[in-house]
């Protein structure tokens, strides 16, 4: 049973866009993020944007109710940034909160109902101590049957993991190379939690040991630090502290536009040419837990509607909670066959350098995961690196052309697929 | 009866108590459910009966948890004291989450997958949360 593709009865394109930094702020609540992001979003419309145009606004958010308090985010928002009585719409798919987001404005302008919309993702998530975000992130899972006997988030992403291990032979040094990669690519973006590479971590650590006094680590290089259990104490094995996203604080937000309004705003509209969006059941209900149905069903319903192919993307930014993720992500969405994203990550493949950069941004591993904002700061990323704007991180291949986001809800309950081009 | 009770996972959590571990099947395509399914997602027939499982299979994924929730942090454990959680392929076909006892959880790297395991019935308290665990055969 299959759908069939279909034809967008028009276009979108993105016109604006902003992010806070993201981090742990423990002065900004969401509202605070949220209007960080959006003030960031305005200035960035080239020709600027009257704020009164603004027609409808989704917020993606995963659980203000449990991190903060409060419920009923949407109106808050639109509030805080000056947008009442316009109709906004809270989503919620977990960590693909955002991208449901950009998926459901998107659609809002291609039925032709609105003009101008803005999409957009926020999370607050370190008030709560790690065992009580630990609890809230679970009850993404399926409480009944996964949270019931114990298991985490980390912990589904580990067993997903050994589950990987044991079809295709990876090893922890796999998994280590995604987060040494996603750190150096976040070292060189501002507004990254963690703007350093393991290997500025490891030395900064060694650094200390020394003003101390104390005996010097023998690590000879990342790896070394890596298996070092003081370094990198495990979180649920094999995922370790350096395999794990960090909880973090974060808002961003996008400017959606018809496409024929795009050159009233900016003269480098970035064009949403592909949408998809699917589910998948809990973790031991599939037939294989090395691969998400929902990212391959997002990923085919993107392409179809995109007329374009895995290897027509030339950059893409994935979902990578957690290291083993980034591997499943990259071969979910098609650009390496199945077990095929080990061999390629180690053959550099998807460095900043490589063939096909993935998560140029830091990925959620290096630049922080605010889980109802990570879709939306996804396509931060590539707005800058496809108007050429990324900075330090730009890419060695400056002409983008095509560029796909790929957003995870919870273990793949939820996934959105975008795909992006610049004409 | 077994038999007349509703396919809930109330029902299942009761039986479990009752040490049986039931699965539902789809009478139309005799799809096998566990967690038992009240409607087949193969043929969305809602025509379901309960089926005890044997209760043998084997680890099919598993992980070592170092930083638990609140609620295994009162059972005990943390960082120095893991525990394993796993999800078992049962003999009959279907796959389900639970606690693995027999294995030492801080030595994760000597655990394979498609190691043997069986049901283990635990003695349930009422204060305590009700959950499966499996038992190396």
């Amino acid at each position: 049973m299959s759908r069939k593709a279909r034809k967008l009865a028009r276009g979108v394109a993105i016109v604006g866009a902003g992010m806070s930094k993201f981090g742990a702020f423990p002065d900004k609540n969401s509202r605070d993020l949220f209007v960080e992001a959006f003030i960031e979003m305005t200035k960035s419309v080239d020709k600027g944007i009257d704020i009164k145009d603004i027609e409808a606004l989704y917020v993606g958010n995963f659980s203000s109710d449990l991190f903060e308090g409060q419920g009923h985010v949407g109106p808050i928002m639109a509030d805080w940034v000056g947008l009442v009585p316009k109709p906004v719409t809270r989503v919620e798919g977990a960590c693909a909160s955002g991208g449901i987001s950009i998926r459901d404005g998107f659609i809002g302008i291609v039925s032709g109902l609105y003009d101008i919309v803005l999409v957009s993702g926020v999370e607050k998530m370190t008030y709560l101590p790690t065992e009580r975000v630990t609890d809230t992130l679970a009850a993404a899972a399926d409480n009944i049957y996964e949270g019931c006997p114990g298991f985490t988030f980390p912990g589904l992403y580990a067993a997903m993991a050994t589950a990987y291990m044991a079809k295709y032979g990876a090893t922890l040094e796999d998994f280590m190379r995604v987060g040494i990669k996603n750190h150096k690519n976040g070292a060189l973006n501002p507004k990254a939690q963690f703007n350093k590479s393991i290997k500025d971590l490891m030395n900064a650590r060694i650094e200390k040991t020394k003003q101390k006094g104390e005996p010097l680590p023998a690590w000879k290089d990342e790896f070394d630090f890596l298996k070092d259990p003081q370094a990198n104490p495990t979180v649920a094995w094999p995922m370790k502290l350096f395999d794990c996203s960090p909880i973090t604080d974060g808002a961003a937000c996008l400017l959606l536009v018809a496409e024929d309004l795009a050159k009233n705003f900016t003269d480098k509209p970035i064009y949403i040419i592909g949408s998809g969006h699917g589910s998948d059941h809990a973790l031991h209900e599939r037939e294989d837990m090395t691969t998400i149905q929902s990212a391959r069903v997002a990923a085919k319903e993107a392409y179809e509607m995109a007329g374009v192919t895995p290897q027509d993307i030339q950059i893409a930014e994935v979902h990578d909670c957690f290291t083993i993720a980034e591997l499943v992500a990259t071969e979910d969405v098609g650009f390496f066959k199945p077990g095929g994203a080990i061999k390629a990550t180690k053959e550099g493949l998807t460095a900043r350098e490589g063939a096909k950069p993935i998560n140029t941004s830091g990925g959620l591993k290096s630049k922080g995961h605010p889980v109802g904002a990570s879709g939306v700061g996804q396509v931060l990323e590539i707005w800058h690196q496809m108007r050429g704007t990324a900075g330090p991180r730009q890419v060695p291949r400056k002409d983008i052309r095509l560029a796909l986001s790929h957003n995870v809800g919870a273990t793949g309950g939820t996934c959105v697929v975008h795909i992006y081009e610049r004409r | 009866m077994t038999e007349e009770r509703k396919i809930t996972s109330t029902s299942f959590y009761q039986f479990l108590a009752e040490k049986k571990l039931m699965a539902s099947r789809c009478k139309k395509c005799q799809a096998l459910y566990l967690p038992p399914h009240p409607i087949c997602i193969k043929c969305h027939g809602s025509d379901m009966e309960w089926v005890e499982l044997k209760g043998n299979g084997k680890v099919a994924a598993f992980t070592a948890v170092s930083v638990g929730p609140t609620c295994t942090i009162a059972e005990g454990y943390n960082r120095n004291n893991p525990y394993l959680v796993g999800i078992v392929k049962m003999d009959e076909g279907p796959k389900i989450c639970a606690r693995i006892h027999g294995i030492d959880p801080k030595n994760p790297e000597k655990i394979k997958v498609g190691t043997p395991v069986k049901v283990e019935f635990m003695e349930h308290k009422e204060d305590a949360r009700n959950y499966l665990v499996f038992q190396t055969a």
